[in-house]
């Protein structure tokens, strides 16, 4: 691991001690975050799955029941009878604060107080197979307005692990080995400095005793 | 992030969303009747638009089908990072593409490294 370009000096090896202490708590918060976000995250993402196989499933259904409604129906007539819908629905968000990522909630309101008023026709001039359709898909309504709210949750969460993951990656594999090896390389040269001090006054003092004695130790 | 709680008259309290369903006419009439928005098109150029519209106003939810949204995925991606809208791909009439479920796929992957589901 390199060693960060500083200059080996006393202060320096004090901050960088300092950056260490820092860059480890960083790094275990980090690491704590990202593990419970993770496990927060599986479970969500497998509800996620389970929710929109069984959506898909639900609109396909409803979409047969639609192409058989247009097949025995005329194009303008169904056009009329959906042309204005009697419903009206209306949504209020809260955030929720998962591990710092905001997640959405959502809270659905209707226009009208009953949640069956949504055939927006008369039944006389239309098909029954219209009915169905509608019908299958109010009834999975809730699934796919709770897909919605799930699977952004999925999205922001696997951003904000991925982000979580390279920082506690870059802390454990750069920032902390070369703080650890930079403390390292200045703790050796300080070391380094001082014995070079202390041979370098030994001969010093054995010079000026030659000088002042007149003998050789 | 984008999302803000709007300013009314009583302070700042929850505003009030709304949902819109994106995709040819045939597959999202139904959900006029639930009260659902609609905004039928096929053309990549105005789903675009109207994708850019709806974001920008106070749609949280955009249902689009599987068949409109693989025309325009560079869209799509933009909003991914944003708490709304929520860009939610539903299947059409031409039936199931799976990329619905691909994109929880890579969710996983994205966040754990691999697809660990299944």
């Amino acid at each position: 691991m390199a060693v960060l370009s500083v200059n080996p000096t006393r202060m320096e090896l004090t901050n960088l001690k300092r950056k260490l202490v820092t860059a480890l708590r960083g790094h275990k918060l980090l690491k704590d975050k990202r593990d419970e976000l993770m496990r927060q995250f599986l479970e969500l993402v497998r509800e996620n799955n389970a929710l929109r196989i069984e959506v898909e499933n639900a609109i396909n259904e409803a979409n047969k029941h639609m192409a058989i409604a247009r097949s025995v129906m005329q194009n303008e007539v169904i056009d009329v009878a959906l042309m204005m819908p009697k419903q009206e629905l209306q949504l209020e968000i809260e955030q929720r604060n998962v591990m710092s990522v905001m997640i959405p909630s959502f809270n659905t309101k209707l226009r009208t107080s009953d949640e069956n008023d949504i055939y927006s026709y008369g039944y006389a001039f239309t098909s029954c197979d219209l009915d169905d359709a509608i019908k299958s898909l109010s009834d999975v309504f809730p699934k796919i307005l709770r897909l919605a709210e799930v699977e952004k949750s999925c999205q922001l969460m696997a951003i904000e692990i991925e982000k979580t993951r390279r920082r506690v990656n870059a802390l454990e594999h750069v920032m902390i080995p070369g703080y650890q090896e930079t403390i390292k390389y200045i703790t050796m040269k300080l070391d380094e400095n001082e014995r070079s001090t202390t041979t370098r006054l030994m001969k010093v003092k054995d010079m000026m005793l030659a000088e002042a004695h007149g003998y050789e130790r | 992030m984008n999302f803000h709680l709007r300013q009314s008259e009583k302070g700042f309290e929850s505003f009030m969303y709304r949902i819109a369903v994106m995709g040819d006419k045939d597959s999202i009439y139904g959900f006029a009747a639930l009260g659902l928005e609609i905004y039928p098109t096929e053309d990549p150029d105005t789903a675009v638009d109207t994708l850019k519209k709806l974001a920008h106003n106070d749609y949280a939810v955009i249902y689009i089908t599987e068949a409109l949204a693989a025309k325009i995925p560079d869209e799509i991606e933009k909003y991914r990072d944003r708490i709304t809208p929520a860009i939610i791909l539903i299947p059409g009439i031409f039936g199931n593409t799976g990329m619905g479920i691909n994109n929880v796929k890579r969710a996983v992957e994205k966040a754990v490294g691999s697809d660990i589901l299944n």
